[in-house]
């Protein structure tokens, strides 16, 4: 035997499943009244700083179906790359959003500003967005993170650990016009998203 | 939201996927086309997960964790067995974690959730909506009070039901500590016919998602109580750092 450790386990996650709306976006699931507005319904205030964008997608299953009954997250720094709570931090971002999955067409849209690339101990990051999905089938929490085509990555520390060159563009959003970027996400199959483990 | 004076951006200590439960679960049906199949791709943390988004204990609402009477907003009270559902959230390095936000949601008495796609027949509580929200205070504890949930029938394999659950989403101080679970209770016999409580392989770490009767946590002639606490992920604390890069 050993001296024993000290440190506790995580608790088992358990998956969101179908009703998650009513916790975390009431008024989204029709419960209105019981709190003033849904949390994170923008990581913006007006005045924030940077180039407003909007991303559109879905999150797609194996068999190509767009899952209706999805929750989103989205973390992000301004647009010079500060986390709300940085000194310099641009005061009117909170970086913070929840959005769901259409319930009659699957489809998600974030309306934020872009961030900018962030310096980090592991070197200075492109601009990114975090995601975090959350639905029913998905027994854990699924981290990626949305890049933008039009910005520097050749030298992202992420991207930089992708084996396969190809599965970076799963990472990439893609330019539909100015302001507005299309980012799908897939569960599995030939086109499987990269998920994080950080 | 109130801005993020947590300076404590320390790297969080990796997840040890094996206390989760499986992503792929014949038995769960719905986990077959959702589970990605190929490995996840692992690093350190950066800021991106050590940060989060921090909320102020100013927006809780008085009746914000109280599942009884929050849903009329106070003028009539839900059918159902009182409980009182407390405990702390804590870390990996057994302190608890401040002022951090704990939502939850559960059926009504009946096992009928408030929302469009619950087709189960039984009835909606008109004094029940089933969400609440609660902030931990300076040592990691929170509380509310509810009605003891129904369990449910799901479409999976022919006769399958939930026991009785609530469901629980946590954030602690980064956005890589992020948490969904759900709470069931002692005893309850359906927890061991559950498919989706048996995604959690590990009979310890499944064991932590029971809470225990806690007589003493009970009010007389009003509440019972159970104890619920939820672990998140820690973060490294060193001076050894190696800083390889520009640092
Ligand atoms: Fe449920």
């Amino acid at each position: 035997m050993t001296q024993e450790l000290e440190w506790l386990e995580e608790t088992p996650s358990q998956t969101a499943g179908p009703f998650v709306h009513i916790g975390c976006i009431p008024t989204f699931a029709g419960i209105a009244g019981v709190y003033p507005e849904d949390l994170g319904k923008s990581p913006i205030n007006d005045g924030a700083a940077g180039e407003c964008i909007t991303i559109t997608g879905s999150v797609f299953d194996g068999t190509g179906w767009a899952l209706r009954d999805a929750m989103l997250e989205s973390w992000q720094p301004d647009a010079k790359g500060y986390f709300a709570g940085q000194v310099d931090a641009d005061p009117k971002v909170s970086g913070f959003c929840r959005f769901a999955a259409d319930a009659g067409t699957g489809e998600y849209s974030l309306k934020t500003i872009k961030p900018g690339a962030a310096t980090m101990r592991t070197g200075v990051h492109a601009p990114h967005i975090s995601l975090w999905i959350v639905a029913r089938g998905i027994n854990i929490g699924l981290s990626t993170r949305v890049y933008f085509e039009d910005e520097y990555n050749d030298a992202d520390p992420l991207l930089a650990r992708i084996e396969q060159r190809h599965r970076v563009d799963t990472l990439i959003a893609k330019k539909v016009k100015t302001g507005e970027y299309r980012f799908d996400i897939h569960l599995q199959g030939d086109n499987e998203t990269v998920f994080l483990d950080l | 939201m109130s801005s993020n004076n947590n300076t404590e951006n320390d790297p969080l200590i990796p997840r040890n996927r094996a206390n989760h439960p499986v992503v792929y679960d014949p038995e769960y049906k719905t986990s077959v086309t959702r589970s990605p199949k190929l490995p996840l791709l692992s690093m350190e943390s950066t800021l991106s997960e050590e940060t989060g988004p921090v909320f102020g204990h100013n927006l809780i609402g008085e009746l914000d964790n109280n599942l009884i009477s929050n849903f009329s907003q106070g003028a009539a009270l839900a059918i159902g067995e009182r409980i009182r559902v407390h405990g702390r959230i804590l870390d990996e390095r057994n302190r608890g974690v401040a002022n951090t936000l704990v939502e939850v949601w559960q059926a009504n008495a009946g096992g009928r959730y408030r929302h469009d796609r619950d087709k189960y027949f039984a009835p909606l509580d008109p004094n029940f909506g089933g969400c609440g929200r609660t902030m931990t205070d300076e040592h990691g504890y929170y509380e509310f009070m509810t009605i003891r949930p129904g369990a449910y029938p799901w479409p999976n394999r022919s006769n399958d039901w939930r026991p009785m659950h609530i469901h629980f989403s946590v954030f602690g101080s980064g956005f890589g500590q992020r948490l969904i679970t759900q709470m069931y209770f002692e005893g309850d016999p359906l927890i061991k016919l559950c498919p989706i409580t048996g995604t959690v392989k590990n009979q310890q770490q499944l064991d932590r998602l029971i809470a225990p009767l806690d007589m003493k946590g009970s009010r007389p002639m009003d509440y019972l109580a159970y104890k619920f606490d939820i672990v998140l992920r820690g973060r490294r604390q060193t001076q050894f750092e190696n800083k390889p890069q520009g640092s």
